[in-house]
């Protein structure tokens, strides 16, 4: 069996810039909301009179030495707002014009194809479906968290000027209630960090080098891989050279992704 | 970031990619990973002057741009001499330095912002950003822009109850209590709560906003501070920028914008929920101004006077934002 290891664009270099800057921008908004959540720190999660967690306990606030810093935690989530604002926007402007929503945004399929992704992560199902670039559970989380990183800006906005812009604070159910979503939103980004990171392990070296070298490799065979079969340097030893053998540019691959310039 | 194909060294750059040597027609737009900047940037003459010889000297015609390509290339190496394990290896170096590098850049950036000299209880650059908060947002902030009321029944007969400074009872008479006020002409003006009460009154139950994030329906009657400057014919004086308060014993103060204290909304109130304002709610008057939040609502107000300078502010000292406008 002929094997071939070639390199292909995965991520843009844009979309990488933007990936790690929006990281430590998304954990100073993170940090620096819980100094601001610690000055009136209501919400819990209860059913009756029967309280399960409240948010935070105090040995949280110690750890991560929270209290007392209001002041601080305005004065940096209201600064990097921007950041984070002006780099999610140019992230979803880019991903509009270069055309790099169409491995984003989910279809149809991306459903089916996520719940498949999902049973071959619990090792229920053997192979994985054929995906280009992401597949449909990443499809789906990707989407999901743009969305997400909207309602923040939103129901930020909605708390930051609840008188001047009190149309957008009513139409998230007013100002308490804005408060619980922007609250809720930025725990939903602390588990989807827990999780993509996990998958990020899990997947590989090859994948997260892509978010930083922007390539990906793939292997052309004569006899094509199993569909799903996912190949990385490490269960693939088979030690191709480039001076050796002439590289068929064009064909068939698993990832089929156009250029980035 | 340059993308670039395992080519073999014996073809030339230009023509092996375009025509693949597979048996797959190409597609409308071919999968062909993107050519790097460095290398679309280099002339076919240039590429042509290394056909066969990988580590082939230097061309001899001279052209300044091309001594800084040999340069880049010899300290790069260039992709279609290497073998794909060191393209993939070259490749990831330079990608993992460079984010190294950008990385640290930011590790070090964090630390020389947060250990930065204070302005106001805050590091100096953050100060200037919430400024510059001010400047963005004091646009949206509109006479047309009325904070929600309630009728009167949905405010809590409870009304919350925060922060003491200037509060002291010790040493404060509400029956000799006057409103102080520094005019232009520095005669100033010297008023009763009967006084006030003698001006037009507003009442609303709005939901009052708390720095520290929680919120209360409230009710408050007063006169409209745009009534008492026109009553009082203070518009020189309310034709500066900001209106300076203080509490009786100096120990609280604050500092608000002209276009915030002129709002329709700002009330010098001196009624909560249809009753005199109580001492411990800042009795006999209060500022309630609901475009700000409730730090600036001081109680107890004593002086009055104007500026175009910011007047003190004891939030604003202890690190907080100036403006508070919501």
């Amino acid at each position: 069996m002929k094997v071939s290891k070639k390199i292909v664009a995965k991520h843009p270099l844009a979309i990488r810039w933007m990936h790690w800057i929006n990281f430590p921008v998304l954990a100073v908004m993170i940090w620096s909301g819980m100094l601001i959540y610690w000055a009136n720190d209501v919400f819990s999660i209860h059913a009756g009179n029967k309280t399960y967690f409240h948010f935070f306990p105090d040995s949280f606030y110690k750890a991560l030495n929270i209290s007392y810093r209001l002041a601080e935690g305005m004065a940096f989530h209201f600064v990097f707002m921007w950041i984070f604002f002006v780099n999610g926007l140019i992230y979803v402007l880019y991903t509009i014009f270069s055309g790099e929503w169409r491995y984003l945004f989910p279809d149809r399929h991306s459903f089916k194809e996520a719940w498949l992704t999902v049973l071959h992560d619990l090792h229920i199902r053997k192979t994985a479906p054929p995906q280009v670039k992401y597949n449909g559970a990443q499809k789906i989380a990707y989407s999901a968290i743009i969305v997400m990183g909207l309602g923040s800006v939103l129901t930020g906005l909605a708390i930051y000027k609840p008188v001047q812009i009190h149309w957008m604070t009513s139409l998230f159910g007013g100002y308490g209630n804005a408060r619980v979503i922007h609250f809720i939103l930025t725990i939903g980004y602390c588990l989807f960090f827990l999780i993509h990171v996990f998958q990020v392990i899990l997947a590989g070296w090859n994948n997260f080098r892509a978010m930083v070298a922007g390539f990906d490799i793939v292997y052309d065979k004569q006899d094509p891989p199993a569909a799903g079969d996912n190949p990385s340097p490490d269960n693939n030893p088979v030690p191709v050279t480039g001076g050796s053998q002439q590289s068929p540019v064009n064909a068939p691959l698993i990832h089929q992704i156009p250029s980035h310039e | 970031m340059s993308e670039t194909p395992q080519i073999p060294p014996a073809d030339n750059t230009p023509q092996s990619s375009q025509t693949p040597t597979s048996s797959v027609p190409p597609a409308p737009q071919p999968p062909q990973p993107g050519v790097s900047a460095q290398q679309a940037s280099i002339p076919p003459a240039s590429a042509d002057a290394t056909p066969s010889q990988p580590a082939a000297p230097a061309p001899k015609s001279h052209h300044p741009l091309s001594t800084t390509r040999r340069v880049l290339r010899r300290a790069f190496g260039k992709d279609e001499q290497l073998t794909i394990e060191q393209q993939i290896k070259r490749r990831t170096l330079i990608s993992f330095s460079v984010f190294a590098i950008l990385g640290a850049a930011a590790w070090k950036s964090w630390f020389l912002l947060k250990n930065q000299p204070h302005d106001n209880g805050v590091p100096k650059l953050l100060r200037k950003g919430l400024d510059a908060d001010q400047k963005v947002f004091k646009h949206t902030l509109s006479p047309d822009h009325l904070v929600p009321t309630y009728p009167r029944s949905l405010a809590s007969t409870h009304t919350r109850r925060n922060g003491d400074a200037g509060m002291n009872p010790k040493g404060f008479d509400p029956q000799a209590w006057k409103l102080q006020v520094t005019t232009a002409d520095n005669r100033g003006l010297s008023l009763g709560i009967d006084e006030l009460r003698q001006l037009p009154k507003t009442e609303f139950a709005f939901e009052f906003k708390c720095i520290e994030g929680w919120s209360q329906i409230s009710h408050w009657g007063g006169v409209k501070f745009s009534d008492f400057i026109k009553n009082y014919n203070l518009e020189k004086e309310a034709a500066m920028q900001y209106v300076g308060l203080n509490t009786p014993d100096k120990q609280y103060y604050v500092g608000i914008d002209m276009p915030s204290a002129l709002h329709p909304q700002t009330l010098l109130c001196y009624e909560m929920n249809g009753q005199p304002l109580p001492i411990d709610h800042g009795g006999p008057l209060r500022l309630i101004i609901p475009v700000k939040y409730g730090v600036k609502n001081l109680k107890r107000i004593s002086n009055m006077f104007f500026s175009n300078e910011r007047p003190p502010d004891y939030w604003f000292e202890r690190g907080y934002d100036y403006y508070c406008g919501l």
